[in-house]
């Protein structure tokens, strides 16, 4: 792993699946007031300085976001700043011409702000909502991928593969003003999806949902390897972990439990795993991949893990499970406003705990 | 037999599990064969930063060359095994049914028997063990621990053959968990998903609580 010396700039981003919040009254929100509430926290960050915001795609119940894009295109007109991503765009079961021609018509509303994330996703309940065969998950993904590099060049595309109509010489409109919309893979654990993103120059970002952020240490390295073997880029990884701020401790594990396990039981009926107990949730805050905390505790163990990993970005998946609105907002403000300069600071400490 | 007189092992999926799998048998000084859905130039690249030490080769090579061999693919993949390859074989089983991944599939939905019991019905010259399926691979990545840990996690083993379990048994302590003997092969069936068991990381005494 390459550790520099001078710390470059990290970007920090939010990230959110458009979860359900909760009202003043307690009640969950309709879908609509969901994603509006996502625009107004969008809006939110960017007057605050937060780099990015990513949405995320899913097609259930608990999530109110199927279509980032539009939802992004939303936060577009409002914001200034603020870096539009997908979190992630399940490539598998989209048409990347399509998925190139939206996420550019964002860029245009954006002036240059949007951002792609792809990944293959946690959850295929897209596929047969879109009439893909679940047998067909690693081709789908293998051609997409390939024609997702060719169509961000902004050239006439001559493809030809086996999950969509061919190209001959196609041009796709609109074009970008920069020429490239940023685009990034999103990974999980397994390392033949490292190998992919480095194969493609894309830069990497890690989904570490739980265990200790350590154990990528060794995907880091092997993406800059791969990188070397194909001759392409490889200064870009970031992270993508969930996360709560409050103004206590206390305080943050009593708002995210609640939310967190209805959010997780929920998954696990579908999967067949058991209910999450107290101590399995305690225990991933304090040695796993939950920042949850004050904001001291959060920018302590985020900066941890920004060092052990060499991460440019760390985008803090918020709002998991049905939370009270104002908590996320409070929450926004908190990253922004205290743990982000506290882990500036704690970057910039040399590793005795002088400055 | 390999070095230390532990048994080679032969891993074939090289992806969460088999990947944590193949480290934590390497670090218990074990051989380790691991092998993807191709050739083993395509995970050459990662074995050699990920796991340095492991052999990347094909699934066959790595029935044939294995003592012991774990199965750490999809499920819905299995008809895919090399069946003369791994016969006369001891065959670790922790695949799980995951929808996500293996489609509606009816025969693995609603399988008559537990699953490793199809699996063993597809290799009838090995002999199947369940193993190693219950635990998510992050957890087998963090929790391994040195024999006699206070608190050291479990992992629940069922087999048809006593000396199997017995030798399944021994990895599954050399990879860092104590190892919980649950009965023949059909017992598996309390470790799918849907089961308490499924996703158990816990002690031998609650894992027992669970069974
Ligand atoms: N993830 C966990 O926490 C966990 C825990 C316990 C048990 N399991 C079980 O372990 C198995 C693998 O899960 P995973 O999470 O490790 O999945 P994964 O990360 O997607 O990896 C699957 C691996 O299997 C390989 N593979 C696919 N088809 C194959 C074939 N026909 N022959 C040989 N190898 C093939 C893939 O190789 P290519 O990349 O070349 O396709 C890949 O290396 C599943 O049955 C799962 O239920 C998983």
């Amino acid at each position: 792993m390459t550790k520099k010396t001078t710390q470059p700039k990290i970007l920090f981003g939010l990230d959110t699946f458009g979860d359900i919040p909760t009202d003043k009254d307690g009640k969950l929100m309709t879908h609509a007031a969901a994603i509006r509430q996502v625009v107004d926290e969008a809006v939110l960050a960017d007057k605050l300085g937060i780099d990015v915001i990513s949405v995320g795609e899913h097609h259930r119940e608990d999530f109110s976001i199927s279509s980032p894009e539009t939802v992004l295109a939303g936060i577009a007109t409002k914001t200034k700043n603020i870096k539009l991503a997908s979190g992630v765009t399940v490539l598998s079961s989209d048409d990347p011409v399509r998925v190139f021609e939206r996420f550019a018509t964002v860029d245009a509303l954006s002036s240059g702000r949007a951002q792609i994330i792809l990944g293959r996703g946690s959850f295929t309940e897209s596929f047969p909502l879109f009439g893909y065969d679940l047998k067909d998950y690693e081709i789908l993904f293998e051609e997409k991928v390939a024609l997702m590099a060719e169509v961000l060049k902004e050239k006439p595309v001559t493809w030809e593969g086996t999950t969509r109509a061919a190209l001959n010489d196609a041009d796709i409109y609109p074009k970008t003003e920069s020429g490239r919309i940023h685009t990034s893979i999103g990974v999980g654990g397994s390392p033949q999806s490292v190998v992919r993103a480095a194969k493609y120059g894309f830069p990497l970002m890690l989904a570490v949902i739980g265990g200790s952020p350590d154990r990528f240490v060794p995907y880091v390295d092997l993406y800059q390897h791969a990188a070397k073997e194909f001759g392409t880029s490889s200064d870009e990884i970031g992270i993508h972990s969930p996360g709560f701020i409050a103004d206590t401790d206390e305080q943050a594990r009593r708002i995210a439990w609640p939310a967190h396990k209805t959010n997780f039981d929920r998954i696990g009926r579908s999967r067949g795993w058991p209910p999450i107990t107290r101590e399995h949730f305690d225990y991933e805050i304090d040695h796993g991949s939950l920042y949850i905390g004050s904001p001291e505790t959060v920018a302590k163990k985020m900066a941890k893990t920004i060092k052990t990993l060499g991460v440019m970005r760390f985008d803090l998946v918020y709002g998991g499970g049905p939370m009270p609105a104002a908590a996320r907002e409070h929450m926004i403000e908190l990253y922004a406003t205290k743990v982000i300069p506290r882990i500036s600071e704690l970057l910039a400490e040399k590793p005795d705990g002088k400055k | 037999m390999a070095k230390n007189n532990k048994p080679a092992l032969g891993i074939i999926g090289a992806g969460k599990l088999g990947v944590t799998l193949t480290r934590l048998a390497l670090k218990a000084g074990y051989t380790v064969y691991i092998a993807g859905s191709g050739v083993a130039s395509k995970i050459e690249l990662s074995t050699k930063v990920i796991t340095p030490g492991a052999v990347a080769v094909t699934a066959k090579e790595a029935a044939r060359r294995a003592d012991i061999v774990i199965l750490a693919l999809p499920l819905g993949k299995y008809r895919t095994l090399p069946v003369d390859a791994l016969h006369g074989k001891l065959v670790i089983d922790a695949m799980n049914y995951w929808w996500e991944i293996d489609g509606e599939d009816e025969a693995l939905k609603n399988p008559a028997s537990s699953t490793s019991e199809l699996v063993q019905a597809f290799l009838p010259g090995s002999r199947v063990v369940k193993a190693l399926s219950h635990m998510g691979y992050h957890h087998l990545h963090d929790e391994a621990r040195p024999k006699d840990t206070p608190g050291r996690k479990a992992i629940a083993i069922a087999g048809n053959r006593v000396a199997d379990t017995v030798t399944v048994a021994e990895l599954v302590n050399d990879l860092g968990f104590d190892p919980v003997i649950i009965g023949n092969l059909a017992s598996g069936k309390k470790l799918e998903p849907g089961n308490p068991a499924f996703g158990a990381n816990v002690d031998a005494a609650t894992l027992k609580t669970y069974l």
